[in-house]
């Protein structure tokens, strides 16, 4: 098999799934004042500091929650009610037009059931929101505007965002902001204070951790209104007694990606260069989606290293994945949907596709157990499949501009 | 020989089934489950459709347990076209369109098809109840639930890539055979009705998208006019409830709906009898054996999806209409232009499908 999905789950670390399995076989609930409960609530304890030394955090900005899904609803939903609750005019809510559903669908969530009033921060054409237009956006009524959120690195075409910047701009105008980094954790330099967000989302499962299990950073000053209610564990901001074992896992693979992050990113980089030229040399008209990559943002490049999103005209990225599953090469159409319905992509829409470029687009996205024998996987196969995904497609289209003249 | 056979798998217990039998035979399947919507709603309601994303969700489970890949093919825009909108153009010329049928010719047989033939796919396999053996097309053995009617457009190569398993099956061995396999379809009540309209509120349906197009209900006999009514889309040629007339006829006996004239939006009603149909016009003829009969030839037709058979003669008309005549030994109701007149050849072994036409008139 060759696995280039890992923008979707990337394989646990071996170190943290021998952490969990010894972690399962004991008991204590972190929150017990007996022995038990305090050797759990020291494991939590040390996880929690683990963390926060190496994404640049102080500890009690560490909120444990379920995962990117969750701390995504908890930043956009809980600033949105602190800021409209100490003002009642913050109403704006400030997204960027590419972000995870799990923020676009919050903020929808908002707009339906709270008055908010959604704002999509266009991009351009590389998928990035420029501050300038942050800046406008605000101004439009800074007084109004709740809070702002960008992804730090799209998760479809890897584009990755001047986070620093965007944050600034923010912040001259008194709004807090979110960043959804679950790409971005452990394989791009992420330094929590510096970046000066005050929120921002990650989870294990997209860095060699546990499903299930990620944090919400969250600034100490930063005022947020709780999703879930019950006995407080989280600094009263998420409740819930904490899955010890995961909290052990995914602390262990958040440092591990981060201390081994500079030297996967120059292999992964390498990787990601080599399948795209050869992919481009045997289709030539193929177009890589998305920033270069040659540009430096925060310290760290402008897309994703292990990222390769492309367009290959003429073919529907539904038959380009399945031919490609045949052949035991499993990749994504965009970003996996409940239904299993293909819809255009919301990004690529977003960045000024045609629906017909973004329906015909395929992302292979690298990882820590990627290797050259894959890109050799995807290179030997790859014209074929598209030329047969082509015949497809215009079969389709001659067959309906035949009925339509009919 | 073993094929490589795309199974469309709706999240029913009959493409379920015809699958596992695909699979059985040592076939190379994949499943596909078609999304015929974009706006899915997430659980099942009823006995309506199959596009839920919980019909979605046990497609794939079901592709799970046979161990065979399985994806979405998203068949939204087709169906929008192909099958919606001549739906509500068909019922706004005052005909009584079979939408069924219309898919089968449209997206599963063609769209679906062709895709798969060009992806290295030597045939599609679907869960109707009908036979097909050597490109002939044959009655289910299970009278009751034989959908060769909706499967008559089909022409020679569409056949020739088609696969029914479950045709030779009565309905509940296919329900005790899915159990047998573990399948979560087993005890998935049947669906009904029409798939993209999943409150069932045809006329409210139509309504939507045609307006209301007020006309006349005349009565077929004096010419009187008895009421109005607020579309001729709301009124099929047989129907009998519902035609909103409050006075009686003279005769004290129900009143049917014999003709709708969609330009004047004129609905005539009249007594049962003159529903009696001797004889059809159709256009459009299919010829299942790839083949056009040359001349005038005996046969059993079929009228609508259950039931209205009878023996007939059908005579291939020339000139620049494609079309037949067919002349009904007994006389036939219920009979509605829009719907197909499906041709049978009665054999011991299972009737043959011969061919359809569209009913264009009656008299």
């Amino acid at each position: 098999m060759t696995y280039l999905d890992h923008a979707a789950t990337t394989p646990m670390v071996p170190e943290a799934v021998a952490v969990m399995a010894e972690a399962m076989a004991r008991t204590g609930n972190a929150s017990s004042l007996h022995s038990a409960g305090r050797r759990a609530r020291r494991e939590v304890e040390e996880s929690r500091e683990g963390i926060a030394g190496a994404v640049g955090a102080r500890p009690s900005e560490v909120v444990f929650t379920t995962g990117g899904t969750e701390s995504d609803n908890l930043a956009i939903k809980g600033l949105f009610w602190a800021r409209r609750a100490a003002d009642p005019r913050r109403t704006r809510v400030l997204v960027s037009a590419i972000e995870h559903h799990a923020v676009l669908e919050s903020a929808e969530w908002l707009v339906e059931h709270e008055g908010a009033e959604l704002v999509l921060l266009p991009v351009d054409a590389g998928g990035r929101v420029r501050p300038e237009v942050l800046r406008a956006a605000i101004e439009e009524a800074p007084d109004a505007t709740a809070l702002v959120s960008v992804m730090w690195a799209n998760n479809e075409v890897g584009t990755v965002n001047p986070i620093r910047e965007l944050a600034a701009v923010a912040h001259g105008h008194g709004v807090p902001m979110h960043t959804d980094a679950v790409q971005a954790v452990g394989i791009l330099p992420i330094d929590f204070a510096a970046s000066g967000v005050d929120a921002l989302t990650l989870t294990g499962h997209k860095l060699g951790g546990p499903y299930g299990a990620g944090a919400l950073l969250l600034g100490r000053e930063v005022g947020m209104v709780p999703l879930l209610h019950g006995g407080g564990q989280e600094r009263d901001v998420r409740s819930g007694t904490l899955d010890t074992p995961a909290v052990l896992g995914l602390a262990t693979a958040v440092q591990k990606a981060v201390a081994d992050a500079p030297r996967r990113a120059a292999v992964l980089t390498g990787l990601r260069d080599e399948l795209v030229s050869r992919i481009r040399a045997i289709v030539p008209d193929a177009t890589l989606n998305g920033d270069p990559g040659t540009a430096v943002i925060d310290g760290g490049p402008s897309r994703l290293p292990g990222n390769a999103h492309l367009s290959f005209p003429g073919c529907e990225g539904d038959s380009l994945l399945m031919l490609l599953d045949a052949h035991g090469i499993e990749c994504s159409t965009g970003s996996a949907c409940t239904s299993g319905v293909a819809q255009p992509s919301h990004v690529l829409l977003a960045m000024g596709a045609s629906e017909a470029v973004a329906r015909g687009s395929l992302r292979f996205s690298m990882g820590h157990t990627t290797t050259e024998a894959d890109v050799a996987a995807v290179v030997d196969v790859i014209g074929q499949v598209v030329e047969r995904a082509r015949r497809a497609s215009a079969g389709a289209t001659r067959r309906r501009e035949t009925a339509g003249s009919a | 020989m073993s094929m490589r056979v795309l199974a469309a798998l709706s999240g029913g217990v009959d493409s379920s089934v015809a699958a596992a039998r695909a699979v059985a035979a040592g076939h190379e399947i994949v499943g596909v489950h078609l999304a015929l919507s974009r706006t899915r709603d997430a659980l099942r309601s009823g006995s309506r459709g199959c596009c839920s994303r919980e019909d979605a969700a046990d497609a794939a489970r079901v592709a799970d347990v046979l161990g065979i890949p399985y994806y979405v093919w998203d068949l939204s825009e087709e169906f929008a076209e192909d099958v919606v909108e001549d739906f509500v153009a068909s019922y706004a010329a005052g005909e009584t369109p079979n939408p069924c049928l219309r898919c089968n010719e449209k997206i599963k047989f063609a769209a679906v098809l062709d895709r798969a033939l060009a992806l290295g796919f030597d045939a599609v396999c679907t869960g109707h109840y009908a036979r097909l053996d050597g490109g002939v097309l044959r009655r289910a053995t299970d009278a009751g639930k034989d959908q060769s009617y909706v499967l008559a457009v089909l022409r020679a190569d569409q056949l020739a890539h088609a696969m029914f398993p479950v045709g030779d099956t009565g309905k509940p061995a296919i329900r005790e055979e899915a159990a047998r396999l573990g399948l979560r379809t087993a005890a998935k009540p049947d669906s009904h009705d029409i798939c993209f309209i999943p409150d069932g509120d045809t006329r409210g349906f139509l309504r939507e998208r045609l307006g209301a197009r007020p006309g006349e209900i005349v009565d077929a006999v004096t010419g009187e006019v008895l009421g109005a009514h607020a579309g001729v889309h709301g009124f099929t040629v047989g129907q009998r409830k519902g035609l909103g007339v409050d006075r009686p006829a003279a005769d004290g006996r129900p009143r049917y709906v014999l003709g709708i004239e969609p330009v004047s939006g004129t609905v005539t009603v009249g007594p049962g009898v003159a529903l009696d149909v001797r004889s059809i016009e159709a256009r459009r003829p299919v010829w299942c054996s790839g083949t056009a009969p040359d001349g005038p030839f005996a046969c059993t037709v079929q009228v609508r999806a259950h039931g209205g058979t009878a023996p007939a003669e059908v005579t291939p008309l020339d000139g620049p209409e494609d079309g037949v005549r067919v002349a009904l030994a007994a006389p036939l109701r219920g009979v509605a232009p829009g719907q197909a007149v499906a041709f049978y050849r009665e054999d011991p072994a299972g009737d043959v499908v011969l061919g359809s036409a569209t009913i264009t008139a009656t008299a």
